[in-house]
């Protein structure tokens, strides 16, 4: 499945008639569609995040290092997480 | 509106995401939101659908509905204990003619916002300002392929009028919602409203197989298809999955009655999921107004907090605390917290029983007799009993007593 495969260079956005806010209630971030919601855990967030369309998953990648240094092996968490974005279809590429 | 569409699958659908739990102690000592807020704006309607879940004693609810302002209030407190997911329904919420103003509220408020409609009443001049005031997405009931079908089950000439709106919505860069009863008139022809759906560019269908309450539960024996009729929709709806490429999402609500173990009811009493309705009764569910004994709060009077949070209503059934056998002692009891609450009191006159559905409860022969007095060429040729006012008056006082009789309850 090459078109599922996070390549450095691609850049991914929320899909249409999706979004993405901050809910304080459950001091979380949360993506919403319809007939559907799904609160991302602290990491999760932090990816969805950035994608505005024009960073790339590597600009993703080193934005999060140099905000979280301490974070080890992140790069394949954030992989991951776009992984699952996508599968789930909570993103598409641009 | 459906029942099938906000009472089930959509609160699984949640769930699975956020795992929101409840050890069976008060909401307030837990994390409980009330994550879906259905705002059940009127319960009058246009259409006269044979398996609305809507109270069959709707009319006594039409004359004393809630204000723009009271309704507006209920969005800001429920967006204060957590609400997110707002559906605005009815009946037909268009019939109303301030949806706009709430719209325009609900998008200040930050709800994602679904607008859950037959289409009559959805003209160029509304849903432009729906867009413009901020409404997420619209949820479009479809009825069938055929206009016979469509116009006989709504008991109205509304099929043109669907294919219309439908363009509408999709026109004016909506995702498009498909949301389709299923019942023994349409399920014979799943492959080809799949097929309406793909080609009307539907993101979404949920194929919602007719739970019996209120007037599906009137007419059950008239509307449930069978078991065969059942596994055949399920074939074809999986293959349609796996062969058709099509990127629609298809939800398919399983009928509770041909499973062995009952559905996992709003995903718990008092969980994620709050209703205000038309008159501005607070329910954990679409018809727990059937239950013995129990006092619903109404925003006219109460705050929605303490409502949610600590009233015995929405406290009663929390947790599994409540169960009785087989339940108490079941090891499946968290899987399914002993099913449905109101189905179990209308079919056994207990609500702690367990859901007679379950093959477990000592009534589930309840659910056998349903499924062969539905295959009873007699009983099945009892004419439906529509939706409508004259109907609903009809019930009211009692003349269609032989239809409901069976009942612990008004549906």
């Amino acid at each position: 499945m090459m078109d599922n495969q996070i390549q450095n260079e691609d850049i991914y956005t929320l899909a249409p008639h999706h979004r993405f806010q901050w809910e304080e209630a459950q001091s979380s971030y949360v993506i919403l569609f319809p007939e559907g919601m799904v609160k991302l855990h602290g990491g999760a967030g932090e990816v969805i995040k950035r994608l505005d369309g024009k960073a790339t998953v590597g600009d993703v990648v080193a934005d999060l290092k140099a905000t979280f240094p301490d974070a080890e092996n992140i790069e394949k968490d954030i992989i991951g997480m776009y992984e699952l974005a996508l599968s789930k279809t909570w993103i598409r590429k641009v | 509106m459906t029942q099938a569409s906000l009472g089930e699958s959509v609160v699984q659908k949640t769930i699975h995401a956020t795992q929101a739990q409840n050890n069976g102690v008060a909401a307030s000592a837990t994390q409980t939101q009330p994550l879906w807020l259905l705002a059940e704006v009127t319960y009058r309607c246009p259409l006269h659908c044979a398996f609305c879940y809507n109270p069959t004693d709707y009319d006594k609810h039409t004359q004393n509905e809630l204000t723009t302002e009271q309704w507006i209030q209920a969005l800001r407190d429920a967006r204060k204990l957590g609400a997110i997911q707002l559906g605005i329904s009815g009946g037909e919420p268009l019939l109303r003619d301030d949806i706009e103003e709430i719209v325009v509220e609900a998008k200040k408020l930050g709800y994602y916002s679904n607008l859950i409609t037959s289409g009559v009443g959805l003209t160029e001049k509304r849903i432009q300002a729906f867009k413009d005031g901020g409404l997420d997405h619209i949820q479009l009931s479809m009825h069938d392929i055929t206009e016979e079908i469509n116009n006989f089950i709504t008991n109205t000439k509304t099929f043109e009028l669907k294919k219309k709106v439908a363009a509408m919505i999709k026109g004016h860069g909506y995702p498009m919602v498909l949301n389709v009863v299923i019942h023994r008139y349409n399920i014979g022809h799943m492959k080809e409203i799949l097929e309406m759906a793909d080609a009307l560019g539907a993101e979404y269908i949920e194929l919602a197989n007719t739970q019996y309450y209120g007037w599906s539960l009137v007419n059950r024996s008239q509307l449930m298809p069978t078991k065969e009729q059942v596994d055949e929709a399920e074939r074809i709806t999986n293959e349609f999955r796996e062969k058709s490429g099509s990127k629609m999402k298809i939800f398919f609500v399983v009928p509770d009655y041909f499973s062995d173990r009952p559905k996992k009811c709003m995903n718990g009493w008092g969980e994620v999921f709050m209703i205000v309705t038309a008159n501005g009764d607070v329910l954990p569910c679409h018809s727990a107004r059937v239950l013995p004994n129990m006092q619903f709060p109404n925003v006219k009077d109460t705050d929605l907090g303490w409502s949610w949070k600590d009233s015995p209503a929405f406290n009663k059934y929390r947790g599994d605390s409540w169960m009785k056998e087989p339940c108490r002692t079941c090891s499946e009891k968290e899987n399914d917290l002993g099913g449905c609450r109101c189905q179990s009191f209308l079919l056994t006159g207990d609500a702690e029983a367990a859901d007679p559905v379950c093959s477990k409860s000592p009534h589930h022969h309840l659910i056998e007799q349903a499924i062969l007095d539905s295959r009873n060429p007699a009983i099945a040729a009892q004419p439906i009993v529509f939706r409508n006012d004259k109907n609903s008056k009809k019930i009211i006082a009692g003349e269609l007593n032989d239809r409901v009789d069976e009942f612990h309850a008004l549906p």
